[in-house]
């Protein structure tokens, strides 16, 4: 199909807005993901400071200890804006849809393994509440954060947290009935097994410092809880009970899979810039990381057995490899 | 043991509830009051979270789908737009100052509406109110991008649009708006929910989107239209969301009504003095019209804002006693506001004009009570003066309202020919109000708006040049200074439409598109 344009040759005035012309250099194009990132957020002139907050700006990028020349540094190599974004989100979506339709038509969860059933349930079930955190911690970095490009990502690492917490949701109903989301949420609240992971989740919810938060959330205990759950418990799963529950959490791999880079990115990003930043990076990532494995332990401990030992060593490990790479010194 | 059987399906309602409260918990590792440590200072009190009713039921897969779609749509839509030169399809020209205006009066806003929004929707104590909040939040940075990408093509082709974001932390006009939503996002979270949520979205909303995006329509624009008609269906979210919010907190408590009421009253004298720039644009800057701000005023504030009152009256709502006095300004501020723009016309980032014959004799019809009488005279004059090669250009700077910003050319209510000054002492100090309305607002919190970053005052005090400038230097311009560091180019950006590079430009690029056929 063609159509048939008017080909009037008229000379632009100029290729972009000037501050992102100031950064890609005159008369050349830009990208819809830089026209609207680059310098989105007001930074001076603010007129009153927050009754919530009074000792900071609207905006301010003392709220932590990291330090930027240029908080526009950071680039989503996803080049996410909202219209990338949903189209991302739709396309994955539409698969898992499917997927969801296909086991409910065939019936394929109705001769799922009694065992299988009992350990996705109890160990998967009770994952909505950690994502619900991982919604509210991104919420926050959103709302606190400093400068578009590493703020804007968070609204959409928060609003996917939802919206797995939802499908978790939707796997327990399918599995079951509500009774038993009751049941995973009073296992949260009060099962020995969950009170550690529990206080990691509420202790985050808490924190001030804003990348210090984007390090225990998106680093470290996505990091560590979705290799445990969607590669080593799927596995386990699918070993009992065949390949429908990864069917059902294909969104939360490919998930990850797609958002480590972002994260990776953005840490390397704020590492590289000064070796201060790199030593409070480096510490919070130390010390979250012992906490993130003391509060998975027993969750491995029930759900791989005499594997676990095993795994938590490989997931460390993992862990390690990968934050090295990020430009981190544990 | 048939499964199909035990797992009776849940209704909407509870299906929805358990995808977004039923995820929430009572905190007991940290206090509650730490994890949520804003959402009580305003007094606002609420005792039971569970009885708020979800104003829409979107789970984030279909959110994904259906907002998806739009944007598929919107930018097939820009895209043809850009690429057939669109642009020139506009009525004439001066139409594009109204999208100057959008840019860097507007987008911003709903930039600072998408952070606004995930604080609140960080900080409510209510899982399903924050849910609700984090997709506005999402949505208006929707709302922020189609809106600079939409523009983006204008940008390359005309003068004004091309550091809007600059320009809105610094311009003296532009500091109505960014003072407007600094103070709803520096108070507390209840405060913006009726600021923005209810007040801007929901009651003033009409007056804001039916103007440019109609006006886009009207004019030929369709690519501004694209994204106003793309973000209709996200606005009607937003509305059931502020109404949801003002109801919930007067049914939680009778002690929250005169907390509310105040706001309500605060937040529609805020939005309507930022809105006088939109009638402005409305009456003046749409070379094809399409209604008059008062008639714009009478349909959507007067009939349905009147009834949205009504319906509010059970719990105890009053109509805003500031609505008294706009509705007698409705005959005057636009004519009021064009004058001063023309007048400060070299120092603003779009061009002006004094209207032709034919659209004054359309607004003596539209204002059959006030235009001959007090404006038309003075536009005639000024048109003349420019016709003769004096177009006046103010070099003075005006006097400020300390609360709405806008420079002080409000007449009495009961006197339209006497510019109405009020003003208040704090801690020594004398601050001046356009109004009765802005005084009050400020004698309420006058620890808040005495931090106002006041643009006139910045240039007083030297704040408002480049960091190299030496304002000693002999023959030193201070408002070319001033200018410089607005980044409006002079000349370019600024100055009557007559004359133009935009005019000419235009013209040349219009005529050239109907020779070469």
């Amino acid at each position: 199909m063609h159509i048939d344009l008017r080909t009037v040759s008229i000379k632009p005035l100029r290729q972009t807005f000037d501050n992102v012309a100031a950064r890609l250099g005159t008369n050349k194009p830009a990208s819809r993901y830089q026209e609207g990132t680059l310098d989105l957020q007001a930074d001076v002139n603010f007129h009153y400071r927050p009754l919530w907050d009074s000792a900071h700006e609207i905006f301010d990028a003392s709220r932590t200890a990291i330090k930027m020349r240029d908080w526009y540094s950071f680039k989503d190599p996803r080049q996410f804006y909202y219209g990338t974004y949903t189209l991302a989100r739709a396309r994955m979506q539409e698969k898992v849809e499917g997927d969801f339709e296909l086991v409910e038509e065939r019936g394929l969860l109705e001769n799922y393994p009694a065992a299988a059933k009992k350990l996705a349930l109890e160990v998967m079930l009770p994952l909505r509440h950690v994502e619900w955190g991982a919604n509210m911690n991104n919420a926050s970095i959103c709302a606190y954060g400093y400068g578009t490009a590493i703020t804007q990502p968070c609204i959409f690492q928060a609003m996917d947290h939802l919206g797995m917490a939802q499908y978790l949701t939707r796997i327990g109903l399918l599995l079951a009935d509500e009774t038993e989301l009751e049941a995973a949420k009073t296992a949260w609240l009060q099962d020995a097994k969950w009170q550690e992971l529990r206080r990691y989740v509420e202790d985050t919810l808490v924190v001030k410092d804003w990348f210090e938060l984007f390090i225990a959330q998106n680093l470290v205990l996505d990091g560590l809880l979705y290799p445990f759950i969607y590669e080593q418990l799927d596995q386990v799963l699918a070993a009992q009970a065949g390949p429908v529950m990864s069917m059902l959490t294909r969104f939360q791999s490919e998930w990850f899979t797609e958002t480590r880079k972002w994260v990776d990115a953005s840490v390397k990003t704020a590492a590289s810039e000064s070796p201060e930043n790199q030593a409070i990076l480096s510490q919070w990532t130390l010390s979250y990381r012992d906490r993130a494995l003391t509060a998975l332990t027993p969750l491995v401990n029930y759900a791989l057995g005499e594997n676990a030992p095993a795994v938590l060593d490989a997931l460390l490990e993992e862990f390690n490899m990968r934050a090295t790479k990020a430009g981190l010194k544990l | 043991m048939d499964m199909k059987v035990a797992a009776k399906k849940l209704g909407l309602k509870e299906r929805y509830a358990a995808m977004t409260r039923g995820l929430d918990w009572e905190t007991t590792y940290q206090p509650m009051d730490t994890v949520y440590p804003y959402d009580k200072f305003e007094g606002i009190k609420i005792h039971d979270w569970d009885k708020w009713e979800d104003p829409f039921r979107l789970t984030m897969d279909a959110y994904w789908k259906y907002q998806a779609e739009k944007e598929r749509k919107l930018y097939a839509i820009l895209d043809a737009f850009n690429q057939n030169n669109g642009h020139l399809g506009v009525t004439d020209a001066r139409y594009i100052n109204a999208l100057k205006l959008f840019l860097t009066a507007v987008t911003p806003l709903e930039y600072m509406a998408h952070r606004g929004f995930a604080h609140v929707g960080r900080q409510l104590r209510g899982a399903g109110a924050r849910v609700a909040c984090q997709m506005q939040a999402l949505d208006e940075l929707r709302h922020a991008q189609t809106q600079i990408h939409s523009l983006s093509n204008y940008n390359k082709h005309y003068n004004g649009f091309h550091d809007w974001r600059h320009m809105h932390d610094r311009i003296w006009y532009l500091s109505v708006p960014k003072s407007f939503f600094d103070d709803a996002v520096t108070a507390g979270p209840f405060e913006y929910m009726v600021a923005i949520g209810f007040s801007f979205e929901y009651v003033l909303t009409n007056l804001l989107f039916v103007p440019f995006i109609s006006g886009a329509a009207y004019n030929g624009d369709m690519g501004a239209m694209a994204f106003g008609f793309s973000a209709q269906s996200d606005e009607a979210r937003h509305m059931t969301l502020g109404l949801e919010m003002i109801k919930f907190m007067l049914e939680q408590d009778p002690a929250n009504l005169p907390i509310v009421q105040g706001w309500i009253d605060k937040w529609t004298w805020r939005g309507v003095r930022m809105l006088t720039i939109v009638g402005m644009m409305m009456d003046y800057m749409l070379p094809k019209r399409v209604m008059s701000w008062k008639e714009a005023w009478e349909i959507y504030f007067e009939e349905s804002g009147g009834a949205l009152f009504k319906d509010l009256a059970r719990y105890g709502i009053t109509i805003p006693k500031c609505v008294a006095q706009a509705t007698i300004e409705k005959e005057h501020i636009t004519h009021q506001a064009w004058t001063t723009f023309y007048q400060y016309g070299a120092a603003a980032a779009f061009n002006t004009w004094i209207p032709e014959k034919e659209e004054l004799d359309w607004l003596s019809e539209k204002y059959p009570n006030t235009f001959d009488k007090y404006y038309r005279p003075r536009l005639e004059y000024l048109g003349e003066q420019a016709k003769q090669g004096k177009r006046f250009y103010s070099t003075t700077l005006p006097m400020l309202c300390q609360c709405c910003q806008i420079p002080m050319f409000f007449t009495e209510p009961d006197d339209p020919t006497k510019i109405c000054y009020r003003e208040s002492d704090h801690n020594g100090e004398k601050y001046h109000f356009c109004s009765d309305h802005c005084k009050e607002i400020f004698d309420h919190e006058p620890e808040k708006y005495v931090q106002a970053w006041m643009p006139v005052h910045q240039i007083y005090q030297g704040n408002c040049f480049k960091p190299d400038v030496d304002p000693t230097a002999e023959g030193f311009d201070p408002l070319a200074a001033v200018l410089d560091w607005y980044n409006i180019q002079f000349g370019r950006d600024n100055l009557d439409f007559e004359g133009s590079e935009d005019q000419k430009n235009f013209d040349t690029w219009r005529q050239t598109a109907k020779s070469n056929g």
